[in-house]
């Protein structure tokens, strides 16, 4: 199956855009460091013993005070923000990926019972989802946060959040899947391979899952690949607005935020650079993503 | 001296497994006022040699070598811009679907009176009284007043003949048909058919009928080309290819037609399929599925050969031709 | 002559709503829009023989071919498999299992993410005929091979193949249950000539050799001639004449039958001149009253455009045309 994908035109186009390459390059590295990140990393940021508060404020290394140990300086409480970064990435990707594939799960089903079965069905899910569309997916999320914010006991809620988390933007993140492969599955619905399976009298649930759903993944790919972008910044966002992951387990969005209040005393080193990585991130996945949309799209091939 | 002559004509679609050859050498001529048909079957290379002709090669297929001359001019080497004033005053088309043939959002009256202002010079009143009396010799009935009607308020028959007035309104020499009738009704085609036929000996028009319909051929066509793997495998009168085919290829078609006067038990079948063009047998492109093949034909390529009164590319009738 | 009947349509209409939704309609105080694509049709199948519907586009065939299997349940009259209502047969596997379909398409009637193994194993799973995963794939080799392709060509995906291959692959699917009855919706009509031949050939030794019985709905009359034992024209879901297909093709009584006949570009009339029947099919929403054919007939009289023609028998053929019964034709 390799050897088929090596020799694929997918891969094909993929050799031949830079951009595509590159991208990839980048992502790998910073998939390596962060999932390895306990390995890979100088210092564990968030061992409290190893911490020497006469560490804060170092510069970066390559600054002309700077210190050896510490490539990307120091936080105010000695952290190694090289360190933080990694480990920060480890969590901003995992909540981003489980999000998306919750958000995956719900929206395709939703869209293939939609599309298949249409009639009453299908107008109630497809005025859920406008509905649904028609707020900002931040304002969404930060509702289920806030709702179970209020709804938890306070240290459930602390345990949780990385759950709560991952519902909370896997929600806001399900329309777009749903509205394509809707559409995607009343096209398919017509083909008389459907029709050949309901004439010996296969059931609905087979025909959407076994017969309808593999074809209709593949726009699906290039929206999860632009959504996971989408859900790591949602994932930010609201940890730089204090809803999101405390600082004892941050994600880059807090290290964002922590870092924001020394910006302009000069230890400008603590908010710049996760702020680098994200934003390197979330540009290699989107362009990534592009590149993977002209790639699929059998009419531009 | 031949309206349109082809020669050796070779056109070649570079992808990244290489350069694959969909016309491999196709020569042919169209003399004035006659109707050549072009019919193979899908993968044959004849809607290529269409478009080849009139310079709507897609890219990245090209013409890689040999020679399209009209009245005796070269026009394969020409730009897109040279060969605009061409394409309607000299060489007309007609497609497959009438529906993306006709742009939806004109009236049908001002395709027909843009096409021939483009073309002649014409006042706009001459240009309407024009279009006018094209769309009742095309057969649309209350022409004066549907000449505002849009395409979509037109059905599929009745489309196609305001396709045909449009190909023809500009009084080209020749007309390239593209499967004009496959799209429509068997009852629908015989009109469009009639239509084109009348039409075309009416203003001395040369029509390339393109089709995969031997039918449609038998009917309208003076002479036929058969063309096979992207080359020509036969090329006569009409009546003499169907009558009695030269080449086994022709032979097998004309076999396989299930004909409406006699029934058969079974239908005269040629094993295997048309190869891919990535696939292409050396020698003849036909040996691997000929019930006549012998050892030459599996390396030598055969040239047209003349055969009774038509040419076929076979080894046979290179015996023949020795023997005299 | 008790025949065995597989398939029996008695006076079988389906419509179609096709009214605008429900607000606009009654803001605009238009009435309901109806689409009789089929409209009171009647046909019985022999076992072992085949039946072919010919007519042109919104003659109401494709309906007829979904209706012969169960896909559309009638909007009047009755259809019979095997001597039951089609809607109980289709409840028991048993029976369902006994008919099966061959589509048009060949590129869109084989998912073209399945192997071909599991494509033609469906049936067979769906019905529980064999069990083992061996016996299955056992099985499917020897479909392969009966419609002329090659057991290994299981593992292949259908895009692989060429368009008559992808037939063949529909062939071995729908007789993997071992069915008695088979549909065939223009099995051919998206192929090229010299494959034509070959797959109807193959549905015709199939046919000989496994004692199937078809319903073969098709435009084209060329190919309906070679494969049918009867025949029904058909037109704006109407069945205009039926009868045994050489009679018919001998003798058409029915002024349509006459005109599909002419219109055929064959091979035997090379240069011939001919001045076809004018005019198009109508839209089946609005259909004429009285006979549908009479804007386009040359023999319409005054009867022809108010009263439906009854079906009328004239030896072996059954007609509906006022000219026939009137004896105003020239057969």
């Amino acid at each position: 199956m390799l050897g088929r994908f090596l020799d694929s035109d997918v891969f094909y186009s993929f050799r031949r855009n830079p951009l595509a390459v590159g991208s990839a390059i980048v992502l790998a590295c910073i998939l390596i460091g962060s999932v390895f990140s306990p390995w890979l990393a100088p210092t564990n940021p968030f061992d409290l013993a190893s911490l020497n508060v006469m560490d804060s404020f170092n510069p970066p290394a390559f600054m002309p005070d700077g210190a050896r140990a510490n490539l990307l300086g120091t936080d105010e409480q000695g952290r190694d923000v090289l360190s933080s970064i990694m480990y920060g990435t480890r969590v901003s990707l995992f909540v981003g990926v489980l999000a998306v594939a919750f958000a995956i799960t719900l929206g395709v089903t939703v869209g293939l019972v939609a599309g298949y079965l249409g009639g009453f069905v299908e107008s109630v899910l497809m005025r859920i989802t406008d509905v649904q569309l028609s707020f900002p997916s931040i304002l969404i999320a930060l509702l289920v946060d806030g709702i179970a914010r209020a709804v938890l006991p306070r240290e459930l809620h602390n345990e949780l959040e990385l759950y709560v988390l991952i519902f909370a933007i896997g929600i806001s993140g399900w329309p777009q899947f749903a509205r394509t492969v809707r559409g995607s599955t009343m096209v398919e619905r017509g083909k008389e391979y459907v029709m050949a399976a309901r004439v010996i009298g296969i059931g609905s649930a087979r025909i959407m899952f076994s017969h309808i759903l593999p074809n209709v993944l593949g726009p699906v790919l290039v929206i999860a690949t632009l959504s996971l972008g989408q859900a790591i910044l949602a994932e930010a966002t609201l940890s730089f607005l204090g809803v999101g992951l405390p600082p004892t387990e941050p994600s880059l969005g807090t290290l964002i935020r922590i870092g924001q209040n020394f910006l302009l005393s000069g230890e400008w080193w603590v908010t710049i650079f996760p702020g680098v990585a994200l934003a390197l991130m979330v540009l290699a996945i989107n362009l990534l993503g592009d590149w993977l949309r002209d790639a699929l799209n059998p009419r531009l091939r | 001296m031949a309206l349109l002559d082809v020669v050796d004509l070779v056109v070649e679609f570079p992808t990244r497994r290489g350069v694959l050859r969909a016309l491999d050498g196709v020569s042919l001529s169209i003399d004035p006022g006659e109707v050549l048909g072009v019919v193979g079957e899908s993968g044959a290379g004849k809607s290529l040699t269409g478009a080849a002709i009139i310079g709507l090669l897609e890219p990245p297929g090209r013409v890689a070598s040999g020679q399209i001359l009209l009245n005796g001019e070269r026009i394969d080497t020409k730009t897109q811009e040279q060969m605009r004033p061409l394409r309607g005053k000299q060489i007309g088309a007609i497609f497959q679907d009438p529906l993306t043939t006709l742009n939806p959002l004109y009236s049908i009256g001002r395709q027909l009176v843009e096409t021939m202002q483009t073309h002649m010079k014409l006042s706009d009143r001459d240009a309407q009284a024009r279009a006018i009396k094209w769309l009742e010799d095309v057969g649309i009935p209350a022409a004066a007043q549907r000449i505002g009607a849009y395409p979509h308020q037109f059905s599929g028959g009745m489309r196609q003949r305001v396709v045909i007035a449009l190909a023809l309104c500009a009084e080209p020499k020749l007309v390239i048909a593209d499967e004009p009738t496959t799209a429509l009704d068997v009852s629908i085609q015989a009109q469009i058919i009639t239509l084109l036929k009348r039409l075309t000996r009416e203003h001395g028009t040369s029509v390339m009928l393109i089709t995969h319909d031997m039918g449609v051929i038998a009917e309208t066509a003076d002479r036929v080309a058969v063309m096979y793997a992207g080359r020509l495998a036969e090329i006569g009168p009409v009546a003499e290819v169907v009558k009695h085919p030269a080449h086994p290829y022709t032979e097998g078609l004309m076999g396989s037609i299930p004909s409406l006067t006699h029934r058969v038990e079974r239908l005269r079948q040629i094993d295997g399929s048309m190869p891919r063009l990535t696939a292409i047998p050396t020698g003849c492109a036909f040996n691997p599925r000929c019930d006549k093949v012998f050892d030459r034909c599996r390396t030598d390529r055969p040239g047209l050969l003349p055969s009774g009164q038509t040419q076929a590319a076979c080894w046979l009738y290179a015996m023949e031709a020795a023997n005299g | 002559m008790a025949e065995d009947i597989v398939l029996l349509a008695d006076q079988v209409s389906r419509y179609f709503d096709v009214s605008r939704p429900w607000l606009q309609r009654t803001l605009a105080r238009e009435p309901k829009q109806l689409l009789r694509a089929v409209d009171g049709i009647s046909f019985r199948v022999a076992r072992g023989s085949t039946l072919s519907l010919v007519g042109e586009s919104g003659c109401g065939k494709s309906t007829v071919a979904r209706l012969a299997v169960g896909l559309y349940t009638p909007s009047g009259g009755e259809i019979r498999f095997e001597g039951e209502n089609i809607s109980a047969a289709r409840a028991q596997p048993d029976l369902r299992r006994r008919m099966n379909m061959i589509f048009q398409d060949p590129y869109a009637s084989l998912n073209p993410r399945w192997r071909v193994r599991d494509i033609v194993a469906e049936p067979i799973r769906a019905f529980k005929l064999l069990s083992s995963n061996a016996d299955i794939n056992a099985r499917v080799g020897a479909l392969l091979t009966q419609v002329g392709l090659a057991p290994a060509d299981g593992d292949k995906f259908p895009h692989e193949f060429s368009g008559g291959q992808r037939q063949r692959i529909s062939i071995a699917r729908a007789l993997s249950s071992e069915p008695e009855f088979l549909v065939c919706d223009e099995p051919t009509s998206a192929l090229d000539v010299s494959v034509q031949a070959q797959i109807l050939n193959l549905m015709k030794d199939l046919q000989q050799r496994l004692g199937l019985t078809y319903l073969f709905i098709s435009h084209n009359l060329s190919v309906v001639r070679h494969m049918s034992d009867r025949l029904g024209v058909m037109y704006l879901g109407r069945i205009v004449e039926i009868g045994p297909a050489g009679e018919i093709f001998a003798n058409p009584r029915h002024p349509y039958t006459k005109l599909l006949l002419d219109a055929i570009p064959d091979l035997d009339m090379v240069g011939r001149a001919r001045t076809p029947v004018g005019g198009e099919v109508p839209s089946p929403i609005n259909p004429p009253p009285g006979c549908p054919f009479h804007p386009r007939c040359p023999l319409a009289n005054a009867r022809c455009k108010t009263e439906k023609p009854q079906v009328l028998r004239l030896d072996t053929v059954e007609v509906a045309c006022h000219a026939a019964e009137e004896g105003r034709t020239t057969a």
